[in-house]
């Protein structure tokens, strides 16, 4: 008896969970956190009484598009590295957008020439290092990171994390793959510790004395700046932009992507559309301290503190297409071991 | 006389076509899996066997050799101890040691981590008292590390040993131990020859189970970066965007996880225990003495000390420091969610576990072995890579059977099975068929036939046999079967991730949420609930082992 009421009471929540469609409807497949998007879907949400279906997962992701194909629920895909745009696209998971006010607002470099993936952000890849133990204008540039005055100070997270792939493979892009493997030993042999935790660990790392210099994305340290328990560690180090005399800094961007078999076509523009526009882009700046695509957006205060820099302006379909390659590098020089 | 064979051999067939089913239903993902192994990318293993698989190949094994020595040796030693002897605490210890495996590993290793590192409590500590200042001032060891692995993987996963230890232990008639003491032989050794190779079927499985987890784990080896195999399948999947690629290094895995399985089973094939069908005789626990005593109290605290009551108090302090932000509509949503889909799975893999076990037995051919073989693969694959088997198997049935209604209808039938709360559920189903399998199996394995040739000389369907003789006797091991999987489910990550519908989040999900924007303290209160919801199984079904011996007892 237990056991049937068990089951019809299965069935109507399993009915309850896979039905509903509501006519203003969006559906988001995201890699992204959760925590870094919900304020814009909520203030999108708001605006456009549109609600927002979200699904967060890192692994398996296209997997599950492709596999949904046609009949796929997804209308828009979020991501946090420009190697997932691009494999996205590669795979025949989106659709170009045409929009007068997505091409107006990111500017070209920031999105696909063919307008199927669009950045929303844009961050620096940055190092720092300790206010106490490193003199300023020590350390100026990504290649100096191998320069064996450095040995046994430097941190950083694993040599196979996206943002680490991605450094390695603009470094392909400028230098050749010789030249960056032995960049890519170089930085190995100079490292403090095997390379683990996150970017915020690194700043941590500096802090507690483990070593001197680490390579981190921006925000993560405007995050701590916000945060009273990690704010001590984030007053212990600087901030270097790297490369200011030659090509400039290593960016990445978030972006997104209109799936390929949108059923939901024109709330999905809605919302790429709102996600572009200056006060999702003040959210992007002001919340998660991430370098807004739009120009006139104002940063948030501990990022504006730290001045305007020269980025590089690489190409990030080239970045993406060696990323395979710095994987491997990273296997090769044991980067990790 | 005729009619009864009718009624046999029509029932058996039932049986063996419900196991058939089960069969392909759980194979599908694995298959799919293997079949995607064949198309890779590129041939990734000319620069793997050149650059990282010997490291991947050797940390797994000094993971695998380390935590299945730490698995064993405090999962027998503890089930041995708390079931043979009478010393302080007993009780309450043999209940105690239970509760670790409610902590998921990747909790355990955040907690312990935010303990032990250089900003924690203890070196905080270290350092007050000493003096020092910076890291480079002193030594200490590194929790993010091989034996920090071990141990704290150790810690969590013992209790699959100690639960079929136990129950093993509890299910043996104590004929045999009486028979060796009566022989003068010393508690160690009837330990040794008797009890040990008796339970083997038991600890073995449990041992394979705790072994499996850890080769599959991605989480704990990720954060203390450990390159095993499992982080080498993921960096050539996603870095080097080669699924093929990845799918033929979980196919290497699976393949030696069944080698090893091969191994054991053809090792132990000759030796069947049965227990007799006679009466029990109630086991009198040996009350030790003096230092003995205190000595088997102190080694059963340990792993209790450590694998749970250390982090629970971390785990409260930091559930009530942030109650406010934590306890909310949502939270309690997700801890519906979460409870509802344990329980339904839970039972669901106990009933299908009960019906291939018993399969087995009527069926003594290789053909339900090897069903039921086929049915357990889903737990040697990692949770991720069979959720993608079980993402790309749902969408072929879903856009095929979609097409057919399309082209012979006219009208769509969309996504039937995919981004469903059944997708999650069948998904379970087949990662942990494996563990209700093993436990309904090994408690089956100790019902002696001669109960079965009983029944059908009484002129008994098997279905009849089964409630009346068999269902009484296995129920230990059933019940463990439910609260294992069930604590499972309420753990379970990469697949709920990854198959979930729109909006809805467990527990598992929800920490795992916070654990990635870095505030793991805002998730202790789920990670607690876990635990806790973990305990309510616990608590019910470990009564129900103690006492079942005795009820065989009162009905024997």
């Amino acid at each position: 008896m237990k056991l049937k009421s068990l089951l019809a009471g299965s069935i109507v929540s399993l009915t309850l969970v896979s039905g509903a469609h509501a006519a203003g409807e969006v559906n988001v497949y995201s890699y992204r956190q959760q925590e870094l998007i919900q304020p814009m879907i909520d203030a999108f949400s708001a605006r456009h009484d549109i609600d927002v279906n979200v699904i967060f997962a890192k692994k398996g992701m296209l997997e599950k598009l492709m596999s949904e194909g046609a009949n796929s629920p997804a209308d828009v895909l979020f991501t946090v590295d420009i190697g997932r745009l691009s494999d996205l696209k590669n795979a025949g998971l989106t659709q170009p957008v045409g929009s007068a006010a997505l091409d107006q607002n990111i500017p070209s470099q920031m999105r696909d020439a063919d307008s199927h993936w669009f950045g929303l952000t844009s961050r620096a890849r940055i190092i720092v290092a300790s206010r106490d133990r490193v003199e300023k204008g020590a350390i100026t540039s990504y290649e100096e990171l191998a320069d064996s005055r450095f040995e046994g100070l430097i941190c950083t997270r694993s040599g196979k994390h996206p943002y680490m792939v991605a450094l390695t493979a603009s470094m392909i892009s400028v230098h050749g793959e010789a030249e960056a493997e032995k960049w890519l030993a170089g930085v190995r042999d100079n490292l403090a510790r095997k390379p683990q935790s996150n970017d915020r660990g690194q700043v941590k790392a500096i802090k507690e004395g483990e070593c001197d210099i680490a390579i981190i994305n921006h925000y993560y340290l405007a995050l701590m700046l916000a945060n009273p328990e990690q704010k001590p560690a984030a007053d212990s180090i600087y901030v270097v932009f790297p490369n200011q005399k030659d090509r400039g800094t290593h960016m990445n961007i978030s972006g997104m992507a209109m799936a390929r078999h949108a059923p939901n076509r024109d709330n999905a523009l809605k919302l790429m559309e709102f996600l572009a526009s200056d006060a999702a882009q003040q959210m992007y700046a002001e919340l998660n301290g991430e370098y807004p695509v739009k120009s006139g957006i104002p940063l948030s205060k501990d990022v504006r503190q730290w001045g305007d820099f020269k980025r590089d302006s690489l190409d990030l379909g080239d970045v993406a297409r060696h990323r395979a390659e710095a994987s491997k590098m990273a296997d090769r020089v044991n980067y990790d071991g | 006389m005729e009619r009864i064979r009718v009624r046999l051999h029509y029932g058996a067939d039932v049986w063996q076509l419900s196991v058939a089913v089960a069969a392909v239903v759980a194979a599908l993902p694995v298959i799919t899996i293997l079949g995607l192994s064949f198309s890779p990318a590129e041939n990734i293993w000319p620069h793997l066997i050149e650059t990282a698989l010997p490291r991947y190949v050797g940390n797994t094994l000094i993971l695998v050799v380390g935590v299945g020595a730490a698995v064993f040796l405090t999962g027998v030693t503890t089930a041995y101890l708390v079931t043979t002897f009478e010393f302080p605490l007993r009780r309450q210890l043999e209940f105690l040691l239970l509760l670790p495996f409610a902590f998921p590993s990747y909790v355990i290793a955040y907690l312990y981590t935010d303990l032990l590192e250089f900003s924690g409590p203890v070196q905080g500590l270290l350092r007050h008292l000493f003096g020092w200042e910076l890291a480079r001032d002193y030594w200490f060891p590194e929790i993010r590390s091989m034996g920090g692995a071990i141990l704290l993987m150790g810690l969590v996963l013992y209790p699959y040993v100690y639960l079929m230890a136990r129950a093993s232990f509890l299910e043996q008639s104590p004929h045999y131990r009486d028979a060796c003491r009566l022989m003068g032989r010393s508690h160690f050794r009837t330990f040794l020859f008797v009890s040990l190779p008796v339970a083997r079927p038991a600890v073995a499985i449990g041992v394979a189970l705790a072994l499996m987890e850890t080769v599959n784990d991605i989480g704990t080896v990720e954060f203390f970066s450990i390159q095993t195999l499992s982080v080498g399948l993921f960096d050539v999947w996603l870095n080097m965007n080669n699924l093929g690629g990845a799918a033929q290094i979980s196919m290497v895995t699976l393949t030696f996880i069944l080698i090893l399985i091969g191994v054991e089973y053809s090792g132990r094939r000759k030796a069947r225990f049965y227990q007799s069908s006679g009466r029990f005789i109630p086991t009198e626990r040996v009350a030790l003495a003096g230092g003995f005593k205190w000595g088997a109290s102190l080694l059963c605290l340990l792993p209790v000390l450590f694998g749970f009551l250390v982090p629970m108090v971390v785990l409260v302090g930091n559930s009530v420091a942030y109650f406010d932000q934590s306890w909310t509509p949502a939270f309690r949503s997700y801890a519906a969610n979460s409870l509802f889909v344990s329980l339904t799975v839970a039972i669901c893999c106990t009933v299908l576990a009960v019906v291939i076990s018993y399969t087995k037995r009527l069926h003594r051919g290789n053909v339900p072995l090897a069903l039921s073989r086929l049915v357990s693969m889903g737990y040697a694959v990692p949770g991720s890579v069979l959720a993608v088997g079980i993402v790309v198997s749902l969408g072929w049935i879903d856009n095929s059977l979609d097409g057919f209604f399309r082209d012979r209808f006219g009208f769509s039938t969309g996504l039937l099975l995919s981004g469903s709360a059944f997708s999650i559920i069948l998904a379970y189903v087949i990662r942990f068929m494996a563990i209700s399998i093993g436990n309904v199996d090994s408690s089956f394995s100790k019902v002696s036939t001669s109960i079965d040739m009983a029944s059908r000389t009484l002129g008994y369907a098997p279905f009849k046999t089964l409630r009346l003789y068999h269902l009484p006797l296995i129920k230990g091991g059933a019940l463990t079967a439910v609260l294992i999987v069930f604590v499972d489910c309420m753990k379970e990550l990469p697949a709920t991730l990854l198959l979930r519908p729109f909006n809805f989040e467990t527990l598992a999900t929800h920490i795992y949420q916070a654990a990635s924007d870095e505030q793991i303290e805002r998730a202790a209160l789920g990670a607690l609930f876990i635990v806790l919801a973990g305990l309510i199984p616990v608590i019910l079904i470990s009564r129900t082992i103690s006492s079942s011996r005795q009820l065989f007892q009162r009905s024997g």
